[in-house]
C-alpha cells in the first residue's frame, strides 16, 4: 500500500494572517456589495445571558425570522425587506453610548460595561405607527439604570437620543433622495424615560441583536408607537426643553412628541383602531386585532399622562 | 428624431392582433407572478400588504404606458396607438385586482372598515374615486362604443388625466415618505399630463416649420 505523501505546499501560497484574519470583513463587504446575505459583524452575533424580567405576557411570539427580516430602520433602505438585507456591512463593535447634558457625572458606556448590566427577558408587544405589530422578546435593562449612574439634575426634564451615523456602513445614509434627515433623534419625558418599562434592549431571541434590529443598543418604548424605539444609540443627552424628533419634524400634522398607541385617535391618514400581526395567518388568513389603549400598557402608563388631553398630545 | 422610429423594425400587419393578445398575457404576467409568490411564502412576511402595494404600482405602470402612447408618437415617429386599448384595459384589471385584495385579503370584507376607510382617508377616498372613473373607460373600450359615441367617446376618455393624477395623488399619500420610487412615478405621469397642455401649440409649431421647408423644394 503506498504511502500517503502529503502534498508540499510552497510558503508563498500560504494566506498570510493579516489577510486570513480580515475575511470577516471581506464577507461583510461582499454582502453589502449586493450578494444580500446579512452578515453581522465581527464577534457581536452572540447568545447572552438573561434573568426573567416582570411583565409577563401570554401572548404568542412573533417568530425570530419575522422579527429579523420585516423592519422600519431608514437608515438601511425604506423597504421592510432593506435592513436585513442592507446591513451586512454594519459594524456594531466598538461602540459606546455617550450620556452628558444635565448631569452630575457624565459619562461614555463602552459595550462591555453595557453588556454587564443586569439583563433581563422583556417580551413586549410592538405596534408600528403603520398599523401592524409583533411580540418581540427582548433583553434589556431598565434605562433608568443607566440615568442613575450619571446623577441627572433636577433640571432635567427630558431625555434625547441619538442613532449614528455612517453613511459607507449604512446605505440609506447616502444617495440622491433621503426620506429622514439624519442623525435619527428621539426623546422622551424624564418621567416616560424612568418608567419600568422603559428599556434599553442589547438582544432579542435569546441573542445580541442582529443589526437590522438595531445593533448593537436600543431603546424600547413599549406603549409607544415604534418609530420612538430609536435604534443604534450613540448618544444620550439630558436636557430640560423638549426635544427635537425626527417624525416630528418631518411631518408634525401626523406625528407628534407623545406617540402613544391610541386607537382612538388616527393617523390623518389611516385608522390606527386595528392593527396587523406580522407572520400569523399567512396570505389567505391576515390576522388583525384591535389595537389596545397604550398598546396593552394603560394600567402601568396611562397615570403619566392623567389630565392630559391625548388628542392635543398624539 | 422620427429617426428612432426607423431604427426599430416594424411589425408585419399580419402580426398586429397576435401582438396585441401577447400584450395582454405579459401584461398580466406580473401579477400572476407575484400571486404566486405571495401564496408560496415569497414575498416576506406581510404578502398581502405587499401583493396589494405591487399591483398598486403596476397599475400606475400601465396608465403611464398609456399616456406614453400619444406623446411616442407625436415626438418619436412611433405609431403604437394599437396597443393602447390593451394597456388601459391591463391598468384597469390591476387597479380592480388592488381594490379587491384590499377588501378581501387585507380588511377580510369589514365594510364598516372599508367605507370608513373610502370616507376618512383622503388617499382612499381618492383611490376609489379613480378605480370608479376608470370603469365607463373599460365599459366604452370596445369598437362598437368608439364608433357609437363618436367626439363624446374622446371627451370621456379624457377622464385618464384626472385617473392618472388621482393614481399618482393616491401614492404620495399612501407612503411615509416620498423616495426615489414613488417620485419617479409621480414625476413621469406629471410629466405625461404636462404634455397634453404643451402638445397643441407644439404641433402647430412643428407644422409650421415643415410647410415652409416642403414650399421652398
Amino acid at each position: 500500500m503506498p504511502a500517503y505523501r502529503p502534498p508540499h505546499i510552497a510558503s508563498s501560497e500560504i494566506t498570510p494572517k493579516n489577510i486570513y484574519l480580515s475575511r470577516r470583513s471581506f464577507i461583510g463587504a461582499a454582502a453589502a456589495a449586493g450578494f444580500g446575505l446579512a452578515a453581522s459583524g465581527d464577534a457581536w452575533a452572540a447568545p447572552l445571558n438573561t434573568v426573567p424580567g416582570p411583565y409577563k405576557l401570554s401572548e404568542k411570539l412573533t417568530p425570530k425570522e419575522a422579527v429579523t427580516s420585516y423592519n422600519n430602520f431608514y437608515e438601511f433602505g425604506v423597504n421592510k425587506e432593506d435592513p436585513a438585507q442592507n446591513s451586512g456591512a454594519f459594524k456594531p463593535t466598538p461602540w459606546s453610548v455617550k450620556v452628558e447634558g444635565m448631569v452630575g457625572k457624565p459619562k461614555e458606556f463602552g459595550l462591555d460595561e453595557i453588556l454587564k448590566m443586569k439583563l433581563e427577558d422583556r417580551t413586549y408587544r410592538m405596534r408600528c405607527v403603520e398599523g401592524w405589530s409583533m411580540v418581540v422578546p427582548w433583553i434589556g435593562f431598565p434605562l433608568s439604570a443607566i440615568l442613575d449612574q450619571v446623577e441627572p439634575l433636577g433640571s432635567a426634564k427630558y431625555v434625547a437620543f441619538e442613532t449614528v451615523v455612517r453613511p459607507e456602513e449604512m446605505p440609506g445614509q447616502g444617495g440622491l433622495f433621503q426620506p429622514l434627515p439624519w442623525p435619527y433623534v428621539e426623546g422622551l419625558r424624564m418621567d416616560e424615560a424612568r418608567h419600568p418599562l422603559t428599556i434599553l434592549a442589547v438582544g432579542l431571541y435569546g441573542e445580541t441583536l442582529p443589526n437590522q434590529n438595531g445593533a448593537p443598543i436600543r431603546l424600547v418604548v413599549p406603549w409607544k408607537y415604534g418609530f420612538k424605539s430609536i435604534k443604534s444609540i450613540v448618544k444620550i443627552k439630558l436636557v430640560e426643553e423638549q426635544p427635537q424628533t425626527t417624525w416630528k419634524n418631518s411631518n408634525a400634522r401626523e406625528y407628534g412628541f407623545y406617540s402613544n398607541v391610541n386607537p382612538a385617535v388616527d393617523h390623518p391618514r389611516w385608522s390606527q383602531a386595528t392593527e396587523q400581526r406580522i407572520g400569523e395567518g399567512g396570505f389567505f388568513g391576515t390576522k388583525r386585532v384591535d389595537t389596545l389603549p397604550f398598546n396593552g400598557y394603560a394600567n402601568e402608563v396611562a397615570s403619566l399622562y392623567s389630565g392630559m388631553d391625548l388628542k392635543a398630545n398624539y | 428624431m422620427a429617426s428612432l422610429a426607423a431604427a426599430i423594425p416594424a411589425l408585419p400587419r399580419r402580426y398586429h392582433a397576435a401582438s396585441i393578445w401577447a400584450l395582454y398575457v405579459v401584461g398580466l404576467c406580473p401579477a400572476a407572478w407575484y400571486f404566486y409568490q405571495a401564496a408560496t411564502g415569497g414575498l416576506g412576511f406581510n404578502p398581502v400588504k405587499t401583493f396589494e402595494h405591487l399591483l398598486g404600482i403596476w397599475a400606475l405602470r400601465l396608465i403611464i404606458a398609456t399616456l406614453a402612447i400619444t406623446p411616442l408618437r407625436d415626438l418619436f415617429g412611433i405609431n403604437w396607438v394599437r396597443y393602447r386599448r390593451a394597456l388601459g384595459l391591463l391598468a384597469f384589471y390591476y387597479v380592480l385586482m388592488h381594490f379587491s385584495v384590499y377588501l378581501l385579503l387585507d380588511l377580510q370584507l369589514n365594510f364598516a372598515a372599508v367605507g370608513g376607510d373610502i370616507a376618512k382617508r383622503p388617499y382612499i377616498t381618492i383611490g376609489f374615486a379613480a378605480l370608479l372613473l376608470l370603469i365607463p373607460l373599460a365599459v366604452t373600450s370596445n369598437n362598437w362604443s368608439i364608433r357609437k359615441m363618436g367626439q363624446g367617446w374622446i371627451r370621456l376618455h379624457k377622464l385618464i388625466y384626472l385617473i392618472a393624477i388621482g393614481g399618482a395623488v393616491h401614492y404620495v399619500l399612501a407612503v411615509k415618505s416620498v423616495t426615489s420610487g414613488p417620485f419617479t412615478h409621480i414625476a413621469l405621469i406629471g410629466i405625461l399630463v404636462a404634455y397634453r397642455l404643451i402638445r397643441r401649440p407644439l404641433l402647430n409649431w412643428k407644422r409650421a416649420r415643415r410647410q415652409p421647408a416642403q414650399a421652398a423644394r
